[in-house]
Parts: structure tokens; C-alpha cells; sequence
């Protein structure tokens, strides 16, 4: 058993997984890293199910102290991490000796850095998944939802492969306006031809109001002319439009049902990218086809295998 | 009933059966839940129901979850009531704890007794459950119940809180803010991490309220602290 110890944390920083899955209908949410890429790549350096549990830090302000030597795997953003004062560039696993420090401090490219360690971080299953849902009240390292803590410790019991990085070509881009491909949905043809230009045709703003249920996008006002809907599943990603006519992308613990007209729903890559934008950041959206986006999806899920 | 199959994302289809909330709707989902899941088995990653449709979350290409849907529901029948559960929820209807229990019976000309009487008066399905893990929306309510959610939602609704939205009715399975005129509350623990099922209610079921007397409540382990103070 190996050891890290909390020297500080935030409200940003949370034990995540791939999420909580058959149980939407009970009106449970599913949680899980926002960019599942990072995470992949986190657990894949450590040769760890590419789902285990790893921590989410969003935008820095975390540091663990070892416990024993150990080997750690980091991607996604890169948010200033050192080893002690010594940098340390993520995309690469590493060694962190007993009494070293690893700060995780602030942003400098993209937002979400993912942390894994040898056989994923140990806590309890809460519903078929580790994932912390503070709204619900759901997993972390107590289960009961809540963010990490200073003075926290975080347990892990497997062995690390030799160090290694993830090839330099397979690294993703956090680009300036990234483009985020959008599977149209059944409600598309309801908005007005405006609109539907407007939608993807604009740049698109990320505002402040944003969180782990949703990011609400600023730009034209879009206009929805069909009927009044019935509240329905939201899938992951769904782009809804509110009468107010500003977008909001719903994200990993979105509600479970909703009844606001969707445009459709971002692509998991999609998805990915959004999470590493900052707000105030410009994004523009791409229509895609169900059948083509998926098959696109496979192709590009065979770097893992 | 007019089976279509829209797309919603990358690896999820919504299969709409009606277009408006009927409590008639729900021997047509449940009869749908049952055939989806038995048709498309380990690939099904989430199967929400609502009051009109059902969202299916799959792992499989689209157009072969659209065939399996299509194919799975060819000639469906409503479920002849034997799937979904009863269940009946005892509630202690009380202005201290349903505070809206007084405003909601001068509202309609009805005393706080036939409130009761007509909420505890019929059976209730299940049409879906969200907001909240466990929370499942009911009814319909008789039209003298029906008043709109509070202008201004509250940040903090007991756990066990009993309300009415519109012709719906709920019970809040844990703290959380809500807007929900409430008139009582149930001592019943309608999400548990530890029992089979995690959920009291499943969409489909059917519930029965059942008044209960303050001691009542409290023999069953209800907590009559005050709506804001609760733990």
C-alpha cells in the first residue's frame, strides 16, 4: 500500500472515473472526468484500466506530499505542476520519492490535469462507481461526495511499468477556438434558419456561469419555433437552448431529465476539448451526423488497443 | 400511440411513443422498458424513461440499435399491470412541516381535511424520476390541488418534504432546494445506497399516499424538525 498525503486541495479538485452508468433512470447522475482523454492517457501511462480512478484538478491550487517512493502518471492540462520546485511537464509518468512534493500550482495551457497512480486510487464503489458528485452526495474518497481535503490521504496498491510519455503525436491540442463537432438532434429542424446559420457560423463565448453540470455558451440569441416539449433523458454533451436563447452544454452531472429543445449533442472529443477551455474562451460549433460521428469515434478509440 | 425514433447523440436514440402526459402512457413505456432491455441485453449502457418517451443509451452502431428498436417494438402492447410496483407512502399532513398546506386549501375553498382527502384519494404512477436521485414525479393530482410552483424557491426542502407542482406530486428524498407547494411529509427513505435498487419508486410503479397521525409519523422514524432546520 502506497500513500499520498493532502497538503492542499480545492473545491476543483475531485476523485473521478468513467462515471456511474444504469442508474438514469433513477434519477442519478454520471459524474466521471470531464476530459475522458486526459484520463485515458493518465491510466494508460500506469497501464491501469483506462476508467480507474484518478483526481480531477481543475485550474491548480492541489498538492500531495508521498507517504513512499512511487511512480504517478500526469495529462491534460498543463497546470504548472513541479515535483518539489522542479517542473514537470504532463503527458509522462513519473517518480515521486518518500517526503517529495508535487504541486499542481495554476493554469498555463488548458484547465483539467489528470493525476493517476498504479492500479488506480482506492475508495469505495457508491453505486457502481468511485465518481464525486457533491450535488448528490455520491463518492470520492468518503463517499459521500465531497471534493479532496487538505490532510486527506489517498491510498493506491498496484506497481507502476517503466516510466514513459505519451508520443508527442498522440498528445491532444488545446487550441485557441477549438471546433466542437455537434450530432444533430431531433429539435434541430425546429429552430428558426437564422438560427441554424447563426449556430454554426458564430463564434461562440464560454461564460463564467459554468460547472461540472454545464457550461452556458454567449452569442446570437437562438430562436426554437416548435412546440412546447415533455421532459425527457439528457444525454451527455446535450447542447440545449433555453427560451433566453443562449445555449448551455450539459456536462458529466447534469440533471437526468429535461424538457428544452436541443440542437443535439457534442461528441465525446468534443467534449474533451470544451473541458480544457477556460471561460471568456471562444469556441465554434461543427453539425455532424449520428452514423459518421460515430464510426469516426471507433476509428479513433483503436490508439488505446 | 405513434412510435418514432429521433436521434439525441453520438450513442443514444429517444423512442417517442405519445406527445402529451397521460397517466394512460405508462403500461406503454413499462411494456417498452421490458422489450429493450431484453433486446438489446449487455449493450445497453442507460434506458431512461419519461412521461412520453424512452432514451436508450447503447453500445452498437446507431443503425443497428435503430433496427434492434424497431424490431423490438413491432407490435407493442401496453403492460397488463403486472410489472410496476405499489407502493403506499404514509405522510403526516401538517402545516409545520407542509407549510403550504393552508394556503393551498383556501386557494380552491377547500378545508386543509378534503386536501388530504382528495391527495390521499387516488393512485398515482410514477412517470419518471429526476432532479434528484430517487425523486419521482407523480400524478395527476385532482384539479383543485393543481397551484403553480412557489415564484421564489427555497434553498432548503426537508428530506421527506411531500409537494405539489401544477397536477404533479413528489416527495424530496433528500435535503435540497425546491419550489414545490409542500403539504406534509413522509417518514419513508425513498433513496437508500444500500438497498437492492438504490430507489423506493421506479418509473411505472404506482403509489398510494396514506395519512398518518404526528405520532404515527414519528413511531415510523419521521423527523417533525422544522422545514429549514433538518440535518
Amino acid at each position: 500500500m502506497t500513500q499520498l498525503k493532502i497538503e492542499a486541495s480545492t473545491a476543483l479538485c475531485q476523485l473521478q472515473d468513467a462515471g456511474r452508468f444504469g442508474v438514469r433512470h433513477l434519477g442519478v447522475t454520471q459524474g466521471g472526468a470531464l476530459d475522458w482523454v486526459a484520463m485515458h492517457w493518465a491510466n494508460w501511462l500506469l497501464g491501469n484500466p483506462l476508467g480507474a480512478p484518478v483526481i480531477e484538478v481543475a485550474l491548480g491550487g492541489f498538492s500531495v506530499v508521498a507517504e513512499q517512493d512511487c511512480v504517478l502518471g500526469l495529462a491534460g492540462a498543463d497546470l504548472d505542476a513541479r515535483v518539489d520546485e522542479q517542473p514537470l511537464a504532463p503527458w509522462r509518468s513519473f517518480a515521486l520519492a518518500k517526503g517529495q512534493r508535487l504541486t499542481l500550482k495554476q493554469p498555463k495551457q488548458g484547465v483539467r490535469a489528470y493525476l493517476a497512480a498504479p492500479g488506480g486510487f482506492q475508495a469505495g464503489s457508491v453505486l457502481g462507481s468511485c465518481a464525486t458528485v457533491v450535488r448528490e452526495a455520491l463518492g470520492g474518497i468518503d463517499g459521500r461526495g465531497e471534493a479532496l481535503g487538505k490532510g486527506q490521504v489517498l491510498a493506491f496498491a498496484g506497481s507502476a511499468p517503466a516510466l514513459r510519455e505519451v508520443p508527442e503525436a498522440l498528445r491532444p491540442v488545446y487550441s485557441a477556438k477549438p471546433v466542437l463537432d455537434l450530432v444533430m438532434g431531433a429539435q434541430i429542424g425546429d429552430f428558426s434558419g437564422m438560427s441554424l446559420f447563426e449556430a454554426f457560423n458564430s463564434d461562440w463565448t464560454l461564460d463564467s456561469r459554468a460547472d461540472r453540470m454545464g457550461i452556458r455558451l454567449l452569442g446570437p440569441q437562438l430562436v426554437y419555433q416548435g412546440a412546447a416539449m415533455i421532459s425527457e433523458g439528457i444525454p451527455l454533451g446535450a447542447v440545449q437552448v433555453p427560451p433566453d436563447g443562449q445555449p448551455i452544454v450539459l456536462l458529466n452531472d447534469r440533471q437526468t431529465i429535461g424538457g428544452y429543445p436541443r440542437l443535439g449533442a457534442l461528441t465525446p472529443l468534443a467534449l474533451a476539448q470544451l473541458a480544457q477551455c477556460m471561460p471568456g474562451a471562444a469556441v465554434r460549433l461543427r453539425a455532424v451526423v449520428q452514423e459518421m460521428a460515430w464510426q469516426e469515434h471507433q476509428a479513433w478509440g483503436k490508439r488505446w488497443q | 400511440m405513434k412510435l418514432r425514433i429521433e436521434v439525441v447523440a453520438i450513442d443514444s436514440l429517444m423512442v417517442r411513443l405519445f406527445d402529451t402526459i397521460d397517466e394512460a402512457n405508462m403500461p406503454w413505456i413499462l411494456a417498452a422498458c421490458q422489450r429493450l432491455h431484453a433486446a438489446f441485453g449487455e449493450r445497453l449502457i442507460e434506458l431512461v424513461p419519461s412521461y412520453t418517451t424512452l432514451m436508450v443509451q447503447y453500445d452498437s452502431a446507431p443503425s443497428t440499435a435503430r433496427a434492434l428498436i424497431a424490431q423490438a417494438l413491432e407490435g407493442l402492447q401496453p403492460d397488463a399491470g403486472n410489472s410496476g410496483r405499489r407502493h403506499e407512502i404514509a405522510v403526516w399532513y401538517h402545516a409545520s412541516v407542509g407549510p403550504e398546506l393552508p394556503a393551498l386549501a383556501s386557494r380552491s375553498g377547500l378545508t386543509e381535511a378534503e386536501v388530504v382527502r382528495l391527495h390521499t384519494g387516488r393512485e398515482y404512477p410514477v412517470f419518471a424520476l429526476g432532479f434528484a436521485p430517487g425523486f419521482g414525479f407523480m400524478g395527476l393530482v385532482d384539479e383543485r390541488l393543481a397551484t403553480p410552483r412557489l415564484s421564489t424557491p427555497r434553498k432548503r426542502v426537508a428530506a421527506g418534504s411531500v409537494g405539489i407542482a401544477e397536477r404533479q406530486t413528489a416527495a424530496y428524498p433528500a435535503v435540497s432546494p425546491g419550489g414545490w407547494n409542500l403539504i406534509g411529509r413522509t417518514p419513508v427513505r425513498l433513496f437508500d445506497r444500500e438497498r437492492e435498487g438504490y430507489s423506493l419508486l421506479q418509473p411505472g410503479d404506482r403509489v398510494r399516499f396514506v395519512a398518518v397521525s404526528h405520532a404515527e409519523f414519528m413511531a415510523l422514524g419521521g423527523d417533525d424538525s422544522p422545514l429549514e432546520a433538518q440535518a
